[in-house]
């Protein structure tokens, strides 16, 4: 595809979110592509430095939540000399359009990205009709 | 320092003040081809060393390139982003292309003895200061 592009920074969003949390710490927008096949919604979001263990999917009334926390204790004992991009955790929620089987959900984590397979639910397939 | 995370969530935000405080510095000083580029980096001190951090998500390691002449430091690379056939995108967010950064660090580095890990989508650099470059202390006599 378009790899002979040259990369652009992408500034960090900071998420705003209704609810407030109770632990005060920065929350991120992850930079996400959604896209839908015949059979299935996938969701990619890019997580950089969250471990499998940190990280939590779920869906509840429609709603797709990803919640990714990094591990600050990695910069222990670091002092910082130069910054160009802020760190915090992840979070992001959808709203999910189409019916999905909320029991046929794959997650996939590599190299910080996650990958979300959502199965559409069975009534909101593309049906073929016979005609007699 | 030493305090520094004595308490996680006081340190958390002395942590993002210092982050801001420095996110304007001119530390890495205006080379041809330094701030602003892809990717964006922090730069640490740990002890005598210098650790380079920098966010690369969905990058394989056969697609990074890491070079070190001098104190100049060369990340270079692709990124992919790929959709399957027959898909409609709803949100199309991530960017693909390539990338080559130099940056120049102000001290002499041990070129042998630098080290690249790369883990969850973040890729750090040990860069471990020259011992001549290093202070000496001079006690008092």
């Amino acid at each position: 595809m378009a790899t002979s592009q040259a990369l652009e920074v992408q500034e960090k969003k900071e998420l705003v979110s209704k609810e407030e949390k109770t632990v005060p710490a920065r929350y991120f927008v992850p930079t996400t592509d959604i896209f839908e096949t015949e059979d299935a919604l996938t969701v990619v979001m890019e997580l950089p430095g969250v471990d499998k263990e940190a990280l939590d999917v779920n869906v509840e009334n429609n709603v797709l939540r990803v919640e990714g926390r990094i591990d600050y204790s990695k910069y222990e004992r670091m002092d910082p000399l130069y910054t160009e991009y802020n760190i915090g955790h992840f979070a992001r929620s959808f709203t999910l359009s189409s019916k999905i089987d909320q029991q046929q959900i794959s997650a996939q984590l590599e190299d910080g990205v996650l990958t979300l397979t959502l199965k559409k639910a069975k009534e909101a397939m593309p049906r073929r009709i016979a005609i007699s | 320092m030493a305090n520094l995370f004595a308490d996680p969530f006081n340190a958390l935000f002395q942590f993002q003040q210092a982050l801001d405080a420095f996110r304007t510095s001119g530390w890495l000083g205006s080379g041809p081809s330094s701030a602003g580029a892809y990717p964006p980096l922090n730069v640490f001190r740990k002890g005598d060393d210098i650790v380079l951090i920098t966010e690369l998500p969905g990058i394989r390691k056969s697609d990074l390139d890491i070079q070190v002449k001098g104190n100049t430091i060369r990340i270079a690379g692709s990124k992919a982003v790929q959709y399957g056939d027959n898909a409609a995108l709803h949100r199309r967010e991530r960017l693909a292309g390539r990338f080559d950064r130099a940056i120049a660090v102000p001290v002499e580095i041990d070129a042998d003895r630098v080290k690249a890990e790369y883990r969850d989508g973040i890729l750090a650099l040990y860069l471990p200061r020259a011992e001549r470059d290093k202070p000496k202390s001079i006690t008092v006599g």
